[in-house]
């Protein structure tokens, strides 16, 4: 009996001992977990609780103002896609994102690849093109609705060069419109895209492209087969990140359009805020932030798989 | 470097000239910007491409006045200022936790944190509105600067953590063994090791809130804490197609980050790739 009760302590004080030579210091860093919580407020205060309060307000009538308000369950989604602006608002997000994603990136790694060579000036090059990148979004688009007007520099270019048949007033133009808003947001994204593709590029090791150079490939072999793949990591940010600024753009057409003409520019996001804080349809306006949410997490998710799962079959 | 790809061929060269004139393309809406500034009221409508026939500085002076820019640059710099110092103190405790705690809960912390850059930002405002409008904290800086420190804290403890991962512990083993309190160890030993990645988020998050035009349309209209964008806005709708004195506004409210952007340049674009990389 003694015996089975001493034994064990014994052989507690006995194995530290023996490993103690071996063991790493005994004060490892580290840090208090309290420290942790003044960030995780914010987090939650600011990202998750009221993530989840939007969630719920979407099925109700809620006015913003009244204490009271009623659960209406789908009511809100059946009337934004009753809703003639609202639907017109979803399909121009939407194309506006394909447009503009697409443009974007495609001229961001053209530039990527054009400025990652020899070329002298390429560090004040880079800089020119990612400069909009930095700059308000709100009043770089300013100056370009001067552009567009029906006397602005635009017309005056295209009365220049003959094209007078060509002018009208772009940003009244219900078929040119969101073309004109797209040029902008493009002109706006593809410094930052170029940037990641510089990034990417950066990371090849140039020996493998001199080394196909060597064996005979042309420069589209060359990009296809070498650059491209293994640009994949950049151009999984480089997309993903693009798709969640388009779908979710409002100050170019704040600053351009208003929305107009006749809704042909607005976004989810313009009629979300005047719905919300116009007209005071928080419910309604939470829905439509609810929908924009899902399309912005459908689309940036997916992306993320399929190019993950390309980036996977490349290595 | 003898195999081609590197030299500077003709083709070359033409490449760069093809670059340099998209270059000044690109920059057209800036060259607008700086002559359309200093147009009198007649030459607006009558010339927009042209030089200007006479400087008119006066615009600046009444685009000063006018939208009480002197007012919305103080209210941008306490704002991003306020916030910028948050993010860093704030993210660099909390990653710096996370980095150095093994086990199971910083794991889940983490993963808090960085899903939280990826939750979109809209379904939340509605709820954030009416929460801080209850607290009385619309329409003050308190409330804007906390505000942005939920919204950019994931992107802020994902990038410091990334890079506290990648530090050696030999420092603050050594500090703590001395008997350094974990405060002091950090503050003295690890937060100096940390400026390469505190100047990458205080680039990234201080332009994202510096240019924001969203949030304070929101949570600051109205009220004599406007920030430059949405100063801007406001002068905008009120002196409509007065184009020069717009742009007097929009260059005085664009040249603190412009001048940033030229000094900086590399610095920025690094901070911008170095937080894409990490």
């Amino acid at each position: 009996m003694t015996t089975t009760l001493d034994a064990p302590p014994a052989a507690k004080t006995e194995r530290p001992l023996r490993r103690r030579p071996r063991r790493r210091p005994r004060r490892r860093a580290t840090a208090p977990l309290t420290w942790l919580v003044p960030g995780l407020l914010l987090l939650l205060t600011a990202r998750y609780v009221p993530t989840v309060l939007g969630a719920n307000y979407a099925f109700t009538d809620w006015n913003g103002l009244s204490s009271v308000y009623n659960i209406v369950g789908l009511d809100n989604f059946t009337a934004i896609i009753n809703n003639q602006d609202s639907r017109q608002a979803l399909v121009n997000t939407l194309v506006l994102a394909v447009t503009v994603v697409v443009a974007g990136n495609v001229l961001g790694l053209s530039l990527a690849l054009a400025l990652d060579s020899a070329i002298k000036t390429r560090n004040l090059v880079r800089a020119v093109f990612f400069a909009p990148a930095v700059l308000s979004p709100l009043a770089t688009a300013y100056i370009w609705r001067y552009i567009f007007q029906v006397d602005g520099p635009f017309n005056r270019l295209l009365g220049a060069v003959g094209l007078d048949s060509w002018e009208r007033s772009w940003l009244a133009d219900p078929t040119w419109a969101q073309w004109a808003v797209a040029v902008v947001v493009v002109w706006q994204f593809s410094g930052l895209s170029m940037i990641i593709f510089l990034t990417g590029l950066q990371s090849i090791p140039a020996e493998l492209a001199e080394a196909a150079a060597v064996d005979g490939a042309g420069a589209w072999r060359r990009f296809r087969l070498i650059t491209l793949p293994l640009l994949a990591p950049a151009t999984t940010i480089a997309l993903t990140l693009t798709t969640i600024m388009a779908l979710g753009i409002f100050d170019q057409v704040v600053a351009l359009t208003g929305g107009g003409p006749v809704g042909k520019t607005a976004t989810l996001s313009t009629v979300m805020y005047e719905q919300t804080f116009s007209l005071g349809r928080f419910g309604y306006g939470t829905a439509l932030a609810l929908i924009l949410t899902l399309v912005i997490t459908v689309a940036s998710v997916t992306q993320l798989l399929v190019l993950r799962s390309r980036e996977r079959r490349i290595r | 470097m003898s195999t081609g790809i590197q030299r500077y061929t003709r083709r070359t060269l033409a490449r760069e000239i093809l670059l340099i004139l998209a270059g000044l393309v690109w920059l057209f809406p800036f060259y607008l910007l700086l002559m359309t500034s200093v147009k009198p009221d007649s030459q607006i409508f009558s010339a927009p491409t042209d030089l200007p026939t006479s400087l008119d500085i006066g615009n600046y002076a009444e685009a000063w006045s006018t939208a009480h820019l002197g007012r919305a640059l103080l209210n941008s710099v306490i704002i991003t200022g306020g916030s910028v110092a948050l993010l860093i103190v704030v993210g660099s405790l909390c990653a710096y936790t996370i980095a150095r705690r093994p086990g199971r809960w910083s794991a889940v912390f983490y993963l808090l944190f960085v899903v939280g850059i990826i939750v979109p930002f809209q379904l939340g405002l509605i709820p954030l509105y009416s929460m801080m409008r209850s607290l009385g904290l619309v329409g003050s800086y308190v409330g804007i600067i906390l505000l942005y420190g939920g919204l950019w804290i994931p992107m802020a403890v994902f990038l410091y953590t990334g890079f506290i991962r990648a530090m050696p512990r030999d420092y603050e083993e050594a500090a703590l063994i001395d008997g350094a309190t974990p405060f002091r160890t950090f503050w003295r030993v690890i937060f100096p090791q940390l400026r390469s990645v505190t100047a990458t988020v205080a680039t990234l998050c201080g332009i994202l809130v510096w240019n924001d035009f969203f949030t304070p349309l929101i949570f600051l209209s109205g009220t004599d804490k406007v920030p430059l964008p949405l100063a801007i806005y406001e002068f905008v709708g009120s002196v409509a197609t007065r184009w020069n004195l717009v742009f007097a506004g929009i260059l005085v409210a664009l040249l603190p980050v412009l001048i940033l952007f030229v000094v900086a340049q590399r610095q920025l674009m690094r901070g911008f790739s170095g937080g894409i990389k990490s």
